[in-house]
């Protein structure tokens, strides 16, 4: 392919290792195990090829990325590199003495997660007692040192009416930005749907909140909103388009199109350890796969909304429908709409369905149901 | 932006040069602006001391353009920085 434009953003997943086990976490489920990770030298070369190809973004994820040991020698190189860097982080492994050196080598923005507005709610969902308060903690140290701050608070049923205070907390730690972000059902979170799924009522009263929050707030506090997917008559834009806009490498240096990419069976993909970033980018068979609209079939190919959403999410596309180059069946022209949302309705009703937390890398393959 | 006002790029949003696609950008969390001659020199001169109109006024001078036109073809985007909090603007 010719004419490919390069990517904007890279979202480098140092780890899958984490201390929390969110039953939504969009690692896959076959995690990659600590021996196979990269180790800094490469994290370093694959940076500064990053930002050679024209990505301006660095996202730096896991798993916790705090849980490498070389967080802030990866930090300091990312921006030696050039790159705007972003940590995206739960808050455990970050003490004052860390942040203070993450500070030192460059840091420029904080993404926290949000699992609940209070340790009962919050603990519950991470899996980690403790979490909450050593968060909270974590906050104080980031705004002593002034990063830019970003929460993010991950939406479900049972924290849907947490927002209120979602909202509030964040204008309290002076975040200048909250992205509410209801659960996407991929990676772990496709086997909880029945604990996850929000009700059709809780999805509107979402979004009626969100958009009286943003009103209310604007020039303070930007909203970034994410709504219920299934709920929705038209499917989420994947991205700028597959392979347009950004690139995920995972722990173990496989190049991913997006971060829940290793979900479509017949896609194969490059690592850096064998070829460079700029070379997989434009030649890698998995981001060309859905690469433009060329892929498409009816009702995608002959619709006016094609290069809005670029027929919403491959991988929602093999999960439910089987096939990963069919129209998302969120979308109300798929003839799978109906019975996506009369599923989604069953999902929402199941109350009590416990949550399957995800494992540790290398622990059992299939979570105890 | 009113003239008196005092704009200044706040902690974690930076210019930079995009030497791949060469163009200047204005890095922030989550977002990369493409900057324009205008948006460019505007932002080169925000210093968190120097007032929107003295900011507008210095420009004018520099490239012989009437104020009143400058700060017609940069307020809008300024004030859409700032409703992104990319901008801090001090009254
Ligand atoms: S038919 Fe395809 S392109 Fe059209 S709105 Fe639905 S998903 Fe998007
Ligand atoms: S394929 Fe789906 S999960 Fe991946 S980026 Fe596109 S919309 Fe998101």
């Amino acid at each position: 392919m010719t004419g490919i434009a390069p990517p904007i953003a890279m979202l480098a997943e140092l780890t899958h290792r984490c201390p929390l086990s969110c039953p939504y976490c969009s690692n896959p489920v076959e995690m990659a195990l600590q021996e196979s990770e990269l180790d800094t030298d490469t994290w370093v070369r694959v940076f500064q090829e990053a930002a050679a190809l024209g990505v301006l973004q660095l996202h730096l994820s896991g798993g916790e990325p705090a849980s490498r040991r070389d967080l802030v020698t990866l930090v300091q190189a990312a921006r030696d590199a050039g790159l705007y860097t972003n940590l995206i982080t739960s808050a455990i492994g970050l003490t004052e003495r860390r942040l203070a050196e993450l500070d030192a080598a460059g840091l420029d923005h904080v993404q926290l997660s949000l699992q609940g507005t209070d340790a009962d709610m919050a603990d519950r969902v991470g899996g980690y007692r403790g979490g909450f308060k050593r968060k909270m903690q974590t906050v104080e140290w980031i705004n002593r040192i002034g990063f830019p701050l970003t929460l993010n608070f991950v939406l479900h049923r049972h924290n849907a009416h947490q927002l209120e205070r979602a909202l509030e907390m964040a204008l309290e730690m002076g975040a200048r930005r909250i992205e509410v972000a209801t659960v996407q059902f991929h990676g772990w979170a496709l086997k909880n749907r029945d604990a996850l799924m929000p009700t059709r009522a809780q999805a509107r009263a979402v979004t009626r909140q969100v958009e009286a929050a943003r009103k209310a707030h604007k020039g303070t506090l930007v909203i970034d909103y994410v709504p219920a997917d299934y709920h929705d008559d038209y499917p989420k834009r994947c991205m700028g388009g597959w392979g347009s806009t950004g690139l995920n490498v995972a722990p173990d240096g496989q190049v991913l199109p997006c971060h829940a990419a290793q979900s479509i069976p017949h896609l194969r993909f490059d690592r850096v350890q064998d070829k460079p970033l700029a070379e997989i980018w434009h030649n890698s068979s998995a981001f060309n796969a859905y690469r433009g609209t060329d892929w498409m079939a009816e009702p995608c190919r002959s619709c006016e909304r094609k290069t809005v959403d670029f027929g919403g999410c491959r991988c929602q596309a093999m999960a439910i429908v089987g096939d990963a180059s069919a129209t998302d069946p969120v979308c109300i022209k798929s003839p799978h709409h109906k019975a996506l949302q009369a599923q989604a309705d069953d999902h929402a009703a199941q109350g009590d369905a416990p949550f399957v937390h995800r494992t540790a890398p290398g622990a059992a393959r299939e979570p105890a149901e | 932006m009113l003239a008196q006002e005092v704009p200044a790029l706040p902690r974690g949003v930076r210019l930079h040069f995009d030497k791949v696609r060469e163009k200047w950008v204005l890095l922030a969390p989550e977002r990369a602006v493409t900057l324009d001659q205008i948006g460019h020199a505007i932002l080169s001169e925000v210093d968190g001391a120097r007032s929107f109109g003295q900011i507008t006024r210095a420009l004018s001078e520099k490239y012989d353009a009437p104020v009143d036109q400058i700060a017609e073809d940069s307020s809008g985007f300024l004030d859409a920085l700032r409703n992104r909090r990319f901008l801090d603007v001090t009254a």
